[in-house]
């Protein structure tokens, strides 16, 4: 009967931003849908967090456009901040009040209603595993209790559009898959996440759309199971014995190898995207036809993992002489 | 004549409303902090005490002032100079606020625009207010009196309030200008230190050797000084032959603070947007 109705919350076209001489982001397109993730992914310095300042009107665009909820981000940013709900990396909360505090100031700068501000705090605080923290100062809290503060100040009013710039960098396993749980469910409510990671496993967990950057510019984008697909269905491990071996072993590996081979002299392990139809067998003949001992020999489907270290990196180099 | 003329946009009164509103969540955050850390309140209220028994009573005997008693000369130039180092707390917290990237947060929010720093502005104003109480009280207890009108009186505390604004916006400049909450100090000590002291705020300055004295005279510390005396009705020890600002110091306080804020207003809301934009 119904149907199901998206929006498109968060658009950008041609965006980019340079400080002084260097392009921090460069010509970025993207989409996201209500009720959808769109991952940003990408090593230290690649510009997620540049793009997350331009999109939440924390600073101006050089080139391009975007909007967020409708509005354009230069033209109209108070009706963008009306309509978002940001964490950025430096966890922004105060430390000299307490928790409580916290969400109620940001609730209140919201301009919610006093009693719902403090409504929103406890039942935030309670959500996100700070209520025994709730009264304590916020400069006696771990990191990872920060990064769940900043959290809950960004969903205080919930907002349609969040932003949460690398949230569970730093988080113990148990807390990531916590603050992963409140994320599905914020947006099977409807939010719109644009969420920030370096952890491939969280865009491949969370994500619907990832868009991988490098150095400021788009290394490739769509969902993961695409992404996995363009990069090459299966992937080939070799660890060998004798770290030594490894120049022979990748002479030996080149004719089954549908990329560049990465090699990883240290360890002695070598990785490659694998030709279609190749049996493990006829590698470990191939080896063995040239004397390496092979300690691990494993084929798997390429991870996010490797669709990253394909795009932005070039094969590490071939064991230095 | 129609009242519709008279009557504001709702636009208009929405976002009066919301500044107000805003501004006083900020300054609330503010007035925490003083709450976790009362040592921020040791300039406006210690140390200030501190002045004045020092120089009352240290100084005292060995200052003369024409026509009254040193204790009566010396509140109004330890207000001024109080007034003036108080700047050095308003430096500090901002300067703590843009390191901390909790300005980042606030910029995200949909708040009034104006409302950090019109909060901040009134969080430092009160601890002002605290100081010039402890100050006026602490001078009565050591023979200071005021013996002008009442509507005299009135304008000294007034004159000594828009003083207390001026500072707290020089002194939001210098924390949004400085890299770290430490250079703080060090600026502020350089630049309030001498001004304080090359003027009338301890000594009547025409005991100051000749180019010290002229520099005093055009201080606006040493016009504020007198201006507070004046009105006040306390003892000014202003030379006959003094520069036309102590000839005149109620206007040329006056005079100073309007300039002084006609500059630093729009060069500090400059500075803000520059330093958080980007």
């Amino acid at each position: 009967m119904y149907e199901l109705h998206r929006t498109t919350n968060v658009r950008a076209s041609g965006l980019g931003k340079r400080y002084g001489d260097l392009w921090a982001l460069r010509d970025l397109d993207l989409e996201a849908e209500s009720g959808s993730v769109l991952g940003l992914l990408g090593h230290n310095g690649a510009g997620k967090t540049t793009t997350i300042r331009l999109l939440t009107t924390l600073a101006v665009p050089t080139t391009g456009t975007a909007q967020v909820a409708g509005h354009d981000v230069v033209a109209e940013p108070g009706k963008v901040r009306s309509q978002i709900g940001v964490a950025s990396q430096a966890a922004t909360v105060d430390g000299l009040m307490s928790g409580r505090s916290n969400l109620e100031m940001v609730g209140r700068l919201y301009h919610l209603p006093p009693e719902m501000a403090r409504e929103r705090a406890d039942e935030l605080l309670v959500r996100l595993g700070l209520e025994h923290a709730g009264d304590n100062l916020v400069k006696t809290y771990s990191g990872g209790m920060r990064r769940r503060l900043d959290l809950a100040a960004a969903i205080v009013a919930s907002p349609p559009v969040l932003f949460l710039d690398e949230p569970t960098t730093g988080l113990d396993p148990a807390a990531r898959r916590d603050l992963w749980e409140l994320m599905r469910e914020l947006v099977g409510n409807g939010a719109t996440l644009v969420l920030t990671t370096q952890y491939l496993e969280e865009a491949d967990a969370l994500a619907d759309h990832v868009i991988v950057l490098d150095h400021g510019q788009v290394a490739a984008a769509g969902s993961p199971p695409e992404l996995k697909r363009r990069i090459g269905g299966e992937r080939l491990d070799v660890v060998v014995t004798d770290g030594g071996d490894v120049i022979r072993a990748r002479e030996a590996l080149v004719r089954f190898a549908d990329g560049p081979i990465d090699v990883e002299a240290g360890a002695g392990r070598l990785t490659m995207p694998l030709v279609e139809g190749v049996a493990l067998m006829e590698v470990m003949r191939a080896l063995d036809a040239v004397g390496v001992d092979a300690h691990d020999l494993s084929r798997r489907e390429a991870t996010l993992d490797d669709v990253f270290l394909t795009l932005t990196e070039q094969p590490r180099q071939e064991v230095a002489a | 004549m129609s009242t519709d003329s008279l009557r504001l946009d709702p636009g208009t009164t929405r976002r009066v409303r919301w500044l107000f509103a805003d501004s006083t969540v900020i300054a609330r955050r503010s007035l925490a902090h003083i709450r976790q850390v009362p040592e921020k309140l040791i300039d406006v209220t210690v140390q200030p005490l501190m002045f004045v028994l020092l120089f009352a009573f240290v100084f005292g005997g060995v200052i003369a002032v024409p026509g009254g008693s040193y204790h009566e000369y010396l509140i109004g130039g330890i207000l001024v100079q109080t007034i003036a180092f108080g700047m050095m707390g308003p430096a500090s917290s901002m300067a703590t606020d843009m390191l901390e990237g909790i300005v980042d947060r606030f910029r995200t929010l949909p708040m009034s625009r104006s409302a950090f720093l019109v909060g901040h502005i009134f969080a430092e104003l009160a601890g002002m207010l605290l100081a010039i109480t402890i100050l006026s009280l602490s001078g009565l207890a050591v023979g200071w009196t005021i013996s002008s009108s009442f509507g005299d009186a009135v304008a000294g505390y007034a004159l000594l309030v828009v003083f207390a604004f001026t500072m707290i916006w020089i002194g939001t400049l210098l924390g949004v200008l400085v890299r770290s909450p430490d250079a703080v100090m060090g600026v502020g000590f350089i630049v309030v230190f001498p001004l304080t002291f090359v003027a009338s705020t301890f000594v009547p300055i025409d005991g100051l050797p000749d180019g010290l004295r002229q520099l005093a005279e055009w201080n606006p510390i040493s016009a504020l000084a007198a201006a507070t005396r004046t009105l006040f009705g306390n003892p000014t020890a202003i030379p006959a032959d003094a520069a036309w600002p102590l000839q005149h110091p109620v206007l040329a306080s006056v005079l100073w603070c309007a300039v002084l804020l006609a500059i630093v207003i729009p060069v500090t809301i400059r500075a803000f947007r520059r330093r958080t934009t980007g």
